[in-house]
C-alpha cells in the first residue's frame, strides 16, 4: 500500500504548488506543529507564522508561511496562505523587510495578546532562517 | 457647406483619433489576456476558502453565539456599499453599469428609511457618485499606483471594512463590481459579504466530521475577516478583466466608427472638389461664349 497523498498550496494570486507524492507534511498549526501522514482524520486548522516541511518521494522542500488555513480531507491537503516563500530561493533582504515591519507592529501599543503572540512567533522563525 | 480646407482638416483629425483608439484597443487586448489569466488563477483560493467556511458554518450548532461577521448584528439599519470601479476612463459602459446598479440599490435603501454609507474604490466611481450621493461617501480608495491587482490592496480594503464593522458603523455590507463573462458581456454584480450568505444551505450538508484545532468558532472568527479580503480580491480581479474587455470592445467600436466617418468625409470632400471644378469650367465656358 502506498503511503502517499496529495497536497496543494494556493495563495490568492495562483496555485503555488501541487504535489501528489508526499509522504508527510509538517505544518506550524496554531497550537503547535502537526505532522500529517496518510489517512489522517479530516482536520481544519489555521497556521501561525512558521515553516512548512514537505517530505515526498521527489525530494523534500521547506517553505516559510505568514499565516494560513489548512484543510485535510480524503487524503487531500489544501493549504491556503497569503504569503509563502520557498526557503531554497529566499532572499535575505525580503526577510529583513518582513522582520522589520513585524518589529514595528510589535511596538505598537494597541495590539492584543493573540496578535502579540503571533508576531513573536514570526520574529523567532524569521531570525532562525536568517 | 464646409470648405475644402475644413474637410481636409477634419479627415486628418478623425484619422489620428482612429490611430489612438486602435492602439488602445490593442493594449487592452494584451492586458485583457493577463487579467483573465490572473482571474482564473485566483479562483482556486476563493473557492477553497468558500468551501472551508461552508463546512465550518455547517458544523456550528447555535447561531446565536456565532461570530457577528457570519450571523450579522441582528439589525438591518445601516448599509455599507463598496462600489468598485476603474481608475481610468474610455472603457465603454463599464463604470456606468456598476453605478447604475449601485444607484438602484441606494435608492431602495434610502426609500426604506435606512442609513447609507458608501466606500468607493477607483476614482471613476467617485467622480460619478459625488454629485448625487456625495454626502454618503465616507471613504474613497484608489489604487492608481499599483500596476496589477494584488492581494495586499484587497486586504487594505478588507481591513477598512472590518474595522468599521467592529466599531459597529454598519450592519450590512455589499460590494458592487462587474463580473467578467466574455469580452462583450460583463454583468454588474451586487454581492452581500456581511453577514455572509451561506448559499445553498443544506445542499452541501456532507456529514464530514472534522477535527478542529483550535475550536470551530475561533477558527471561524479568524477566517471570516480573511474571507472578506478574499471576496474583495476576487471582485477586483473580475473587475480588472471586465475593464479591459469593456475597453477593448469600446475601442474596437470607436475605431470602426472613425473608419466610417473617414469614408463619409472623403466622399463629401471629393464631391465638393468635383463641384468646384465643374463650377470653374462653367465659368470659363460661359465667359468664352459671351465674347
Amino acid at each position: 500500500m502506498s503511503e502517499e497523498y496529495s497536497v496543494e498550496i494556493v495563495n490568492p494570486e495562483k496555485s503555488f504548488l501541487s504535489k501528489n507524492d508526499v509522504t508527510e507534511v509538517v505544518v506550524p498549526a496554531f497550537e503547535g506543529e502537526i505532522g500529517i501522514l496518510k489517512d489522517h482524520i479530516s482536520i481544519i486548522s489555521f497556521l501561525k507564522p512558521g515553516i512548512i516541511k514537505i517530505f515526498s518521494k521527489s525530494g523534500d522542500e521547506s517553505f516559510y508561511v505568514n499565516d494560513g488555513i489548512i484543510e485535510f480531507k480524503d487524503n487531500n491537503l489544501s493549504i491556503l496562505t497569503s504569503l509563502i516563500l520557498n526557503l531554497k530561493d529566499i532572499d535575505k533582504e525580503k526577510i529583513s523587510k518582513i522582520q522589520k515591519s513585524a518589529e514595528e507592529e510589535l511596538n505598537k501599543s494597541d495590539i492584543n495578546d493573540q496578535e502579540k503572540y503571533l508576531l513573536d512567533q514570526k520574529l523567532e522563525v524569521l531570525k532562525s532562517i536568517n | 457647406m464646409a470648405s475644402l480646407d475644413d474637410l481636409k482638416k477634419r479627415i486628418s483629425s478623425v484619422k489620428s483619433t482612429q490611430k489612438i483608439t486602435k492602439a488602445m484597443k490593442m493594449v487592452a487586448a494584451a492586458k485583457l489576456r493577463r487579467a483573465q489569466e490572473s482571474a482564473e488563477k485566483g479562483r482556486p483560493y476563493s473557492d477553497k476558502m468558500n468551501n472551508i467556511i461552508l463546512n465550518l458554518s455547517n458544523g456550528i450548532s447555535d447561531f446565536d453565539n456565532a461570530p457577528k461577521l457570519l450571523s450579522g448584528t441582528g439589525v438591518d439599519k445601516t448599509h455599507l456599499c463598496v462600489v468598485m470601479t476603474s481608475d481610468r476612463g474610455l472603457c465603454g459602459g463599464f463604470n456606468t453599469n456598476i453605478i447604475k446598479k449601485a444607484k438602484l440599490y441606494f435608492q431602495k435603501i434610502l426609500d426604506e428609511g435606512k442609513t447609507l454609507k458608501i466606500i468607493t474604490v477607483g476614482t471613476k466611481g467617485y467622480d460619478q457618485l459625488k454629485r448625487v450621493y456625495g454626502d454618503y461617501i465616507i471613504e474613497k480608495i484608489s489604487f492608481k499606483e499599483s500596476k496589477n491587482v494584488n492581494y495586499f490592496d484587497a486586504d487594505k480594503v478588507g481591513k477598512i471594512v472590518i474595522e468599521k464593522f467592529d466599531k459597529k458603523e454598519f450592519d450590512v455590507c455589499a460590494i458592487f463590481y462587474n463580473q467578467f463573462k466574455n469580452v462583450i458581456t460583463q454583468i454588474p454584480q451586487e454581492q452581500q459579504i456581511i453577514p455572509l450568505k451561506t448559499s445553498e444551505n443544506g445542499q452541501n450538508s456532507s456529514e464530514d466530521n472534522y477535527e478542529f484545532e483550535p475550536e470551530e468558532d475561533e477558527i471561524l472568527s479568524n477566517l471570516l475577516p480573511k474571507n472578506i479580503s478574499t471576496q474583495i480580491f476576487k471582485a477586483m480581479l473580475e473587475n480588472s478583466a471586465s475593464e479591459q474587455g469593456s475597453r477593448m470592445s469600446a475601442m474596437d467600436n470607436a475605431t470602426r466608427n472613425a473608419g466610417e466617418m473617414v469614408d463619409k468625409l472623403t466622399i463629401e470632400y471629393n464631391r465638393s472638389r468635383q463641384a468646384a471644378i465643374t463650377k470653374e469650367l462653367i465659368e470659363i465656358i460661359s465667359g468664352a461664349e459671351s465674347l
